[in-house]
């Protein structure tokens, strides 16, 4: 490649660019070059854990939707779905890239995505579900995106402004994957009775894990308040329409923020991570 | 290396003839990819470049072949910068870029509308305003999927000549 940019090795010594892992040989930062300065009155570390616990919601929501190529109902929705993974694992990237640079570690993607163990993942329980069925997986998507994009529209006026970029660049992809979902939940929700069926059966899993995304988080500072009712507003709406109904249910699961899982993260992981731990040195 | 702005408009000239790996028809300048290009006084070049979508996997061969051009036109030193903000949009796709993408079967976006700031614009029935077929002109089109073989594309098909197409979704 053109430069002698350098990245840390998961071991710690440095390696050339050309050795990590993310697109093969030639992977470069997606921030390279831009000021990634922390503004003073920032703590570095809490900007940081902030753009993990965004970030891992992204990668395993797009290894989840990644899961779907090869087995999606139609080939345009395979295609829909493989786009929308790439969004967010693009949104993931950026947001490990913000973080190793607050924290001063320099630790780059990598590092984040196949050196961490599940304990140490702090992404929420919903994105980590299995796929089910592809009404599952659009009714998940619908939940998701709008959440999503509720909480990165409140962060485009965050004080890091590397943050508040990736956020505003993010909103304009998240619109599409909610458009995207709602359509699918409509066309499912008013359809066949088969359709609905399934539709409202994957409104019925989902409902359980709605509680944790809108719990208060140190690391998080939105208003947590007004992204419920706007998400749940925006998301009823849809359900309206569909002729679905989202069960009211006082969820007690949580705990992805704080490293407690279910026992589908560790399978993903493992999936995941495994080429890149097999040759942690290895290039191609 | 001249310091003078004679070589930050030829540096400028250069850099912009670098193409998107993914629509070769264009260059960056077409895109609005390309936001700056500087020279300061040792000759060093800066080119500054903003990714179009977050995950666009063209970001790296965009940055190796603005420097790659650069090295090659004389230019020793050259930095890329990454800005994020304000985000890309396709309202910076140039007169001529939409020309060229038309000609290349590709339909242009049309203006990015602000419907975001009002009530939540959930597209449930309603397509984007008809693309005119890139093959035959006419606007009797459907969109099919809006998403398409790459992140910034949509699929479209026109009833009139029944060719399918592909267009490049506002953002």
């Amino acid at each position: 490649m053109h430069d002698d940019h350098v990245h840390p090795s998961p071991s710690g010594e440095h390696v050339e660019a050309d050795g990590q892992w993310a697109f093969g040989t030639g992977f470069e930062d997606p921030l390279y070059g831009a000021d990634t300065t922390v503004p003073d009155g920032i703590d570095g570390a809490e900007l940081a854990s902030c753009c993990v616990l965004l970030a891992d919601d992204a990668l395993i929501a797009a290894q989840r939707l990644a899961q779907w190529c090869t087995n999606a109902p139609e080939l345009e929705e395979e295609l829909a779905l493989a786009n929308i993974g790439l969004d967010l694992l693009g949104q993931a990237r950026h947001l490990y890239a913000r973080a190793g640079r607050a924290d001063g570690t320099g630790r780059g993607e990598d590092a984040y995505a196949y050196f961490r163990d599940p304990a140490e993942f702090r992404n929420v329980r919903l994105v980590e579900l299995p796929n089910g069925d592809y009404a599952f997986s659009v009714v998940r998507l619908l939940v998701f995106a709008t959440w999503r994009l509720e909480l990165f529209t409140r962060l485009t006026d965050t004080p890091d402004p590397v943050l508040a970029a990736i956020a505003s660049k993010s909103i304009k992809e998240l619109d599409y994957h909610r458009s995207y979902a709602a359509q699918w939940v409509v066309r499912l929700g008013d359809g066949t009775a088969e359709s609905r069926l399934r539709a409202q059966r994957a409104l019925d899993e989902v409902a359980p894990h709605l509680g944790e995304l809108f719990t208060p988080h140190e690391h998080l500072r939105v208003d947590v308040a007004s992204v419920r009712a706007e998400t749940t507003a925006i998301v009823s709406r849809v359900l309206d329409t569909a002729g679905l109904v989202l069960p009211i249910t006082e969820s007690a699961t949580g705990g992805g923020r704080d490293g407690l899982h279910t026992e589908h993260l560790p399978a993903l992981l493992a999936e995941l991570q495994s080429v890149a731990r097999a040759d942690p040195q290895a290039t191609w | 290396m001249s310091t003078t702005p004679v070589g930050a408009r030829r540096a400028r000239r250069v850099a912009e003839q670098s193409t998107d790996p993914e629509l070769p028809m264009l260059t960056l300048a077409d895109l609005g990819v390309l936001r700056d290009v500087d020279i300061d006084d040792d000759g060093t070049v800066t080119a500054t470049l903003t990714p179009t979508y977050s995950g666009c996997p063209a970001m790296a061969e965009m940055r190796a072949d603005v420097t790659r051009r650069l090295h090659e036109a004389g230019f020793p030193e050259v930095r890329i910068r990454t800005r994020l903000d304000p985000p890309w949009t396709t309202d910076w796709i140039t007169p001529r870029g939409r020309r060229l993408l038309a000609e290349h079967g590709i339909a242009p976006p049309g203006p990015v509308s602000r419907q975001t700031a009002g009530p939540v614009p959930l597209l449930l029935s309603t397509a984007p305003p008809a693309a005119r077929c890139p093959q035959c002109g006419s606007v009797d089109t459907e969109e099919t999927s809006r998403f398409s073989g790459t992140a910034c594309k949509a699929l479209w098909r026109c009833r009139t000549c029944r060719e399918p197409f592909e267009y490049f979704k506002e953002i």
